[in-house]
């Protein structure tokens, strides 16, 4: 445990002791508020909720996070450092966890910081603020979710480019397999079981429902299975990096 | 005994770059790993630094079985891997305040130990300046500071000295001649010099596998100079035909205008031949040397 803090902070510093961590947030605030006032029509909506705001996240992480967790490896291997890593007295789950923490944290910190725009729908009206913070929790798993598969693809290469766009489509297969265009042309294909397989495993159908402030210990337990499983496939790709 | 490796190899693909390594260092040993670049030296000391699980044969650290106890291992060596990796945006401050807390240290102890490390590696200079931007001296020695800091029991230093100047060279080696004592040292070089100046034990690999194992006194040894006597005089064709008729000579041989290399046969010692030889015919010489034997000779002999 006290590896883990130390490579977390270690992590952490690392974000704010280059520009990554500015670019990164003033980015990521740009265009949430971009979408949400003029694509999702914030003001027009005449709701007091951030619907218009949550709704393009999924989008907005396709290729925001994989950004943020291409480094994350691929730099380590780049730049040799990870011979360091992996010769000091720590494991490998511990170096991984590590590493993961500090990403996600560091986003938590980019979507806390949207917090204008959930003051501002208060002082317009009487939003849900139960059902808002769902969303924030919804909208942090699956962050959460696109960095673990972004981490895991960032090991199996030395390449951040190539980790950006393996983990950008990876990602995007995702959130596409739950889009009623693929589930429809699937179903007409197959019958209802595999579309329902994908359904139940893409990040959207999830997102969804925690961002309409249902709560469902099932999407809780399907995100942090997501997180685990490719964190677990991270520490093998670490494992067999060092074995090559 | 603090490093046992024992039958090491390790492929890669088609590639055997390390084939059935034997060697043993114990406490007070300083061994210099010896060989032409891709012979196996880095890959080796992956190896015994837990970076690398070898393809067979195995290497124990303090009696801890690399492959099964990595931890322990780890925890008692000191690995400056080859070309000193670090994370460039973080300054040596932060990153030895980051090992030792990684290393377990706290409070004062912790920085008790960076204090140490950065007088011993002579980094207060650069303290707070990002690692990116340090010289490649100085990066370096960030790196002897990291594998320093926690006072290991065994040592792997890849290349220690690279990139450094002469006097930089010189405090590293006075460096790791001060540690030598109570560590199990082990150090790649390409400068065989260093080898002379900090071992006590020289290994020279090549292909993979050991060529030769002996003290660096050995080695030299083996040089077909080794107690050749080289003198300078301003009367080598008078004096040439003399020596080479003395018993134990095995070639005169003329290098430069005014110098004579006198070459013994089967490294015997003939310098005092030679003297008398002189004083008979009563020749001027201005520079009378023996040779050890030039370590560039023996090893180009061997790995080639």
């Amino acid at each position: 445990m006290q590896n883990i803090i130390t490579i977390f902070r270690r992590e952490m510093s690392g974000y704010f002791a280059t520009p990554v961590a500015y670019v990164f947030i003033v980015i990521f605030l740009a265009l949430t508020g971009v979408l949400t006032f003029y694509v999702g029509n914030l003001l027009g909506r005449n709701q007091a909720d951030l619907g218009a705001f949550f709704n393009f996240h999924p989008w907005l992480y396709l290729f925001l996070i994989p950004a943020l967790s291409m480094r994350l490896w691929a730099e380590e291997r780049r730049n040799g450092t990870v011979e360091l890593s992996m010769t000091l007295p720590v494991s490998q789950g511990q170096a991984v966890i590590g590493k993961y923490l500090a990403a996600w944290c560091f986003t938590g910190i980019a979507l806390v910081l949207t917090f204008p725009l959930w003051m501002t729908v208060n002082y317009l009206g009487q939003p849900d603020n139960g059902a808002i913070l769902a969303a924030y929790l919804g909208s942090w798993l699956m962050a959460g979710g696109f960095l673990a598969i972004g981490s895991f693809i960032s090991a199996l290469t030395k390449n951040q480019v190539i980790a950006f766009v393996l983990a950008a489509t990876l990602c995007f297969l995702f959130v596409a397999m739950g889009s009623s265009i693929v589930l429809d042309f699937l179903s007409d294909w197959t019958g209802g079981g595999i579309a329902d397989f994908l359904r139940s495993i893409s990040v959207m159908n999830h997102f969804v429902d925690i961002s309409k402030g249902v709560v469902d210990i099932r999407d809780i337990i399907y995100f942090t299975s997501l997180i685990v499983a490719f964190l677990f496939l991270n520490v093998v790709a670490i494992d067999r990096l060092k074995a090559a | 005994m603090m490093i046992e490796i024992e039958h090491l190899s390790k492929t890669f693909g088609p590639i055997t770059a390390v084939d059935g390594v034997s060697f043993k260092v114990d406490k007070g040993e300083v061994l210099g790993f010896l060989g032409p670049n891709g012979a196996g030296k880095s890959t080796t000391m992956k190896m015994i630094a837990g970076f690398l699980p070898p393809t067979e044969g195995t290497a124990k650290v303090a009696g801890f079985e690399v492959r099964k106890r990595p931890i322990e291992v780890k925890r008692r060596i000191g690995y400056l891997p080859e070309g000193a990796p670090m994370w460039p945006d973080m300054t040596p401050r932060a990153f030895l305040e980051f090992i030792a807390r990684i290393r377990g240290f706290k409070g004062d102890e912790a920085g008790k130990r960076i204090e140490t490390a950065i007088v011993k590696t002579q980094l207060k200079r650069v303290l707070d300046q990002p690692i990116d931007t340090l010289s490649k001296g100085f990066k370096r020695r960030v790196g002897l500071a990291q594998a320093l800091l926690h006072d290991p029991e065994v040592l792997i230093l890849d290349e220690p000295t690279d990139g450094l100047d002469p006097n930089q060279k010189y405090e590293v080696r006075e460096l790791i001649r001060g540690m030598a004592e109570t560590k199990a040292i082990v150090i790649s070089t390409h400068i065989l010099e260093e080898v002379e100046a900090v071992c006590n034990r020289a290994i020279i690999i090549a292909n993979g596998r050991i060529v030769a194992d002996e003290t660096p006194a050995e080695l030299a040894a083996r040089s077909t100079r080794h107690n050749g006597v080289s003198l300078v005089t301003d009367a080598p064709a008078k004096i040439k035909p003399v020596l080479e008729t003395l018993p134990d000579v095995a070639a005169v041989t003329v290098e430069n205008d005014d110098r004579l290399f006198v070459q013994p046969r089967d490294g015997r010692s003939i310098v005092g031949a030679v003297g008398a030889a002189l004083r008979d015919i009563d020749a001027k010489v201005e520079q009378v040397a023996v040779e050890q034997g030039r370590l560039d000779e023996v090893f180009r002999e061997i790995t080639t």
